[in-house]
């Protein structure tokens, strides 16, 4: 009963410490005298971590965790963390609570917080040392008493913990389990804990390590590959052989799986970056045939719109990344308009001049952001519900924060698309692009549709520095890292193209990830550049070209 | 538009009168640096410091590499954003060379493996470094590896037809790769760091006041020789085809050029150019590393030549002299406004002075009609 509430106190709600409190200190108080064997072991076990030797520590965890004592779980994971200290006066377990200058405040082990504290000097307090076979034994230990928790997903963590590493003790005690046991994950994972045991274990008949092989070939554990392996290196008879090698086959065959499949998701988000940074300046260049090389520069300018808004409201972190979007999305789209007002206007038709104004603006941003923000990267924090991973099984997890880009990828791309294609604004930019002259004669302001691409494009660069903002730090830099890779998205799509830029950029995005781990990252990357070197001289117009009859190109 | 004719009968003397004071002033330069340096003794008012002789130096091969980007860019409309790859890879030969002339006088006293290589535990030296222990083998390739690279790229960009914005780009990514390339350690040219550390040249002393000084002269005419040869190239009938292409590719092609053989030349031997000035670069600021790679830098050094005036050779010379000397100036005094600058440069020079500083004070000076210069 006692136990079952400590766990709960631990793993659900703070109100119950109060609970906790009260029975930790009747305890003390009033220690239980009904079950005094119990609390000699845990006694003389805890006597035993006073020890500087590890095999007096080794021992002490043994006699703490079968004391049954429901404070074993604490004062193991204590240890393991390494906050238990020797108050060596005193001979003592004590921890620390605080510190007072450099002097730390300790307090007893077990007790609350209204009991004595003491500032001792630095040098009367000693850490109790646990090497790394204590870790590991601690680790079991902890297992084990989590096996009896409430939450299935601490008793799942506990077999894994256990998995390929269980004695006598432990196969009969997991057995025991499965047979109470309600969850199916649990009980999977029991399931290959016993077939690991009973593939290995030397009494065992070879009906039943037949049946343990077929199991752990349908498992998904890498603990199972690991066993069928070590099994198959002890040269078992035919039949044994047989069968583990098949068994070795599907796991083996499924770990392929997993890895391709992870490999084209990390390529999926990070040819969603691309795509996500060279999507407005398909729009610029593309629709407009501006060359625009401060692009990057309107990225930073969104991921340090980021960085300011949540540094205005940092207690509400994901709200300030709602509010960051349509912010940078104002922000970088203002200053490109005025870009476009101030500068590119007057070089329509000189795309190499708009080439050579655009990157000297680029470099006034940079020392601008420089000078405002320091040249010191800032970091920027991932709100909670972007953190984390979405396991579909054991071999194969997709991180959150990578599947949050690409989705927000597809939403700008398809916004994007969206508005080029029904609104007023699309349709008049799409004129303009295609013949200026007619557009203007047929009533379309054509000065004020550029600036409004220029703007759409350039709000489109802040929205992706948001996403960058959650992906690297931010600094005076962030720009230029990416602004090569984008023009090579653009060009390799197809100017002018939107669904080209996104082929294009998923594809190099897959394409670096699955070169990564022969080539390493920095050699994938000079290859998908030269490649797309290589690809402009043979289709120089990328890989959807527009259709037109210049003679030019 | 320009009237083709009128600007061709400009350009067809080899020794005009442009050439003729650029050259006299050249000449003059060198011969009062030199002979302040070497014959007035330190401390007097009319020494010039070994160390602004090398800064000189430093200069000249700027203005050698800005001469080059200005062929291509001035007079066949390419704008290269990647010859500080060429001037880069010209730099790493010489540096190769010069790594191999420090023998076993380097940290590790190996006497044929470079420092870095011991340091990264290296048994043997890679097979693309035998030979630079000899002076003439390595100039060779001080040319030859940029020319080889230029006509690679070239001959696979002319012919399919890459220009204009398209053709800038893909040179810009062609350096980024080569900088993301020799920042590798694997490739074998000292990785991050680069080269550096060398000890002399030739067998002469590169501390020594004597072989910064010759290294000086050197620059300067090297400079003097590079100019002349590109002048002799716009001054021919090659360099009249160059105007045509660079004003109209097309009309040429039809009217039965080979349009990407006279860009291919004419690329490659700009980048030879930049190449013998990158090589001159190296020994006299002492290192060549990844970073010289950099986007940023070559085109940095496409607005010297907007900034001295394009298609006209010793516009580029100004171009480089004037931003470097500001450059110098300003991140010592005042380094937060060198970007400023550098970046309003870059808008200013395009938004309002199409043909530079030359294009300026002729139209100040009414010396001669404006040339106007389309990309």
């Amino acid at each position: 009963m006692v136990n079952a509430i400590t766990r709960l106190t631990r793993h659900t709600h703070r109100k119950f410490a109060a609970i906790w409190h009260l029975l930790l200190v009747a305890m003390l108080l009033a220690p239980l005298s009904a079950n005094s064997t119990e609390q000699t072991a845990f006694k003389s076990g805890l006597d035993q971590l006073l020890s500087s030797d590890f095999n007096d520590i080794s021992q002490g965890i043994r006699l703490i965790s079968q004391s049954g004592d429901e404070r074993a779980f604490d004062v193991l994971t204590m240890l393991l963390e390494g906050q238990l200290y020797v108050y060596r006066s005193e001979n003592q377990l004590v921890t620390i609570v605080g510190e007072n200058g450099s002097k730390p405040i300790i307090r007893p082990l077990f007790t609350d917080a209204n009991a004595e504290t003491e500032t001792v000097s630095k040098r009367r307090v000693k850490r109790v040392g646990i090497n790394n076979q204590l870790r590991g034994q601690l680790k079991t230990e902890l297992a084990l008493l989590n096996l009896s928790s409430p939450l299935a997903a601490n008793r799942a963590a506990a077999v894994k913990q256990t998995l390929g590493d269980i004695d006598e003790a432990l196969f009969s005690r997991l057995s025991e389990q499965l047979a109470t046991e309600q969850d199916r994950t649990v009980r999977e994972l029991i399931d290959v804990a016993l077939a690991i045991y009973r593939l290995q274990a030397p009494g065992s008949a070879i009906d039943q390590q037949l049946a343990a092989l077929s199991t752990l070939g349908a498992s998904y554990q890498p603990a199972a590959r690991i066993a069928v392996t070590q099994f198959l290196a002890t040269e078992p008879e035919a039949a044994l052989a047989r069968s583990a090698e098949s068994a070795l086959t599907k796991l083996d065959g499924r770990v392929k799986v997993a890895e391709l499949a992870e490999t084209l998701f990390f390529g999926l988000s990070l040819g969603s970056v691309l795509v996500l940074a060279a999507i407005g300046l398909a729009i610029t260049f593309g629709v407009m045939g501006v060359i625009n090389m401060a692009h990057g520069e309107l990225m930073m300018l969104g991921a340090y719109t980021t960085y300011v808004i949540q540094t205005l409201m940092p207690d509400h972190l994901a709200a300030s990344i709602f509010i960051s979007i349509p912010a940078a999305f104002v922000v970088s789209g203002l200053v490109g308009i005025g870009i476009e007002r101030g500068v590119i206007r007057f070089l329509y038709g000189r795309p190499l001049e708009t080439l050579l104004a655009t990157f000297g603006i680029s470099l006034i941003l940079q020392q601008a952001v420089r000078s405002v923000f320091s040249p010191l990267n800032r970091s920027v924090a991932t709100p909670e519900f972007m953190t984390g991973v979405v396991e579909l099984n054991p071999l194969l997890s997709f991180t959150l924060n990578r599947l949050y880009i690409i989705v927000f990828c597809l939403i700008v791309f398809a916004l994007l698309f969206f508005i080029l294609r029904y609104t007023r604004l699309g349709i008049e930019v799409r004129a303009v692009s295609q013949n200026r002259a007619m557009a203007r004669a047929m009533g379309v302001r054509s000065e004020w549709v550029d600036a409004m691409t220029f703007g759409l494009g350039s709000g489109i660069a802040g929205m992706a520095g948001v996403a960058l903002s959650q992906l690297t730090n931010v600094g005076p830099n962030l720009g230029q890292a990416y602004i090569i890779d984008s023009f090579m998205v653009v060009v390799f799509g197809g100017v002018g193209n939107l669904w080209g830029t996104l082929v294009a950029g998923m594809s190099l995005g897959i394409a670096n990830k699955l070169m990564e781990p022969w080539a390493g990252a920095v050699l994938a990357k000079i290859l998908v550049l030269v490649f797309i070197i290589l690809f402009i001289q043979k289709k120089p117009r990328g890989l959807f070209p527009q259709k037109g009859r210049s003679a030019e190109g | 538009m320009m009237n083709p004719q009128a600007s061709l009968d400009s350009n067809q003397r080899l020794f005009d009168r442009s050439t003729v004071s650029f050259l006299a002033v050249l000449g003059i330069v060198m011969a009062v640096v030199i002979g302040a340096n070497a014959l007035f003794p330190q401390g007097s008012a009319l020494h010039v410091s070994t160390y602004t002789v090398t800064l000189m130096g430093k200069y000249l091969t700027y203005a050698l590499l800005a001469v080059a980007v200005d062929l291509v860019w001035g007079y066949l409309g390419i704008l290269s954003l990647g010859h500080g790859a060429f001037f880069a890879l010209g730099g790493y030969a010489m540096g190769m060379y010069l790594m191999r002339q420090i023998g076993d006088r380097g940290v590790y006293g190996d006497p044929i493996l470079p420092d870095f290589m011991v340091f990264l535990n290296w048994q043997e030296l890679p097979w693309f470094w035998y030979g630079f222990d000899n002076f003439w083998f390595a100039a060779l390739m001080i040319m030859l590896v940029p020319g080889l690279l230029a006509f690679v790229f070239g001959w696979l960009a002319f012919r399919s037809r890459v220009t204009g914005v398209y053709l800038s780009i893909i040179t810009q990514a062609l350096t980024y790769a080569l900088m993301l390339a020799f920042f590798r350690n694997e490739m074998g040219f000292g990785g991050n760091n680069g080269l550096t550390d060398f000890k002399d040249i030739l067998g002469f002393d590169l501390q020594s006041d004597a072989t910064r000084l010759t290294l000086f002269f050197c620059s300067g005419l090297a400079l003097a020789l590079g100019y002349l040869a590109c002048r002799y190239i716009v001054t021919s009938r090659l360099g009249r085809v160059a105007l045509a292409i660079r004003d109209a590719e097309a009309r040429t092609r039809f009217t039965g050029y080979k349009v990407e053989n006279f860009k291919l030349w004419i690329f490659c031997f700009s980048a030879v150019l930049a190449g013998i000035a990158g090589a001159l670069y190296v020994p006299q600021v002492g290192i060549i590393n990844p970073s010289e790679f950099a986007p940023l830098i070559s085109i940095e050094l496409v607005v010297w030549v907007a900034l001295g005036g394009r298609a006209t050779l010793y516009g580029a010379v100004i171009g480089a002299l004037a931003v470097n000397y500001a450059k110098t100036y300003l991140t010592a005094a005042l380094p937060e406004v060198w970007l400023f600058s550098l970046g309003a440069l870059f808008v200013l020079v395009t938004l309002f002075l199409p043909n530079g500083l030359v294009g300026l004070f002729k139209k100040l000076t009414g010396f001669s009609k404006p040339k106007e210069v389309n990309a």
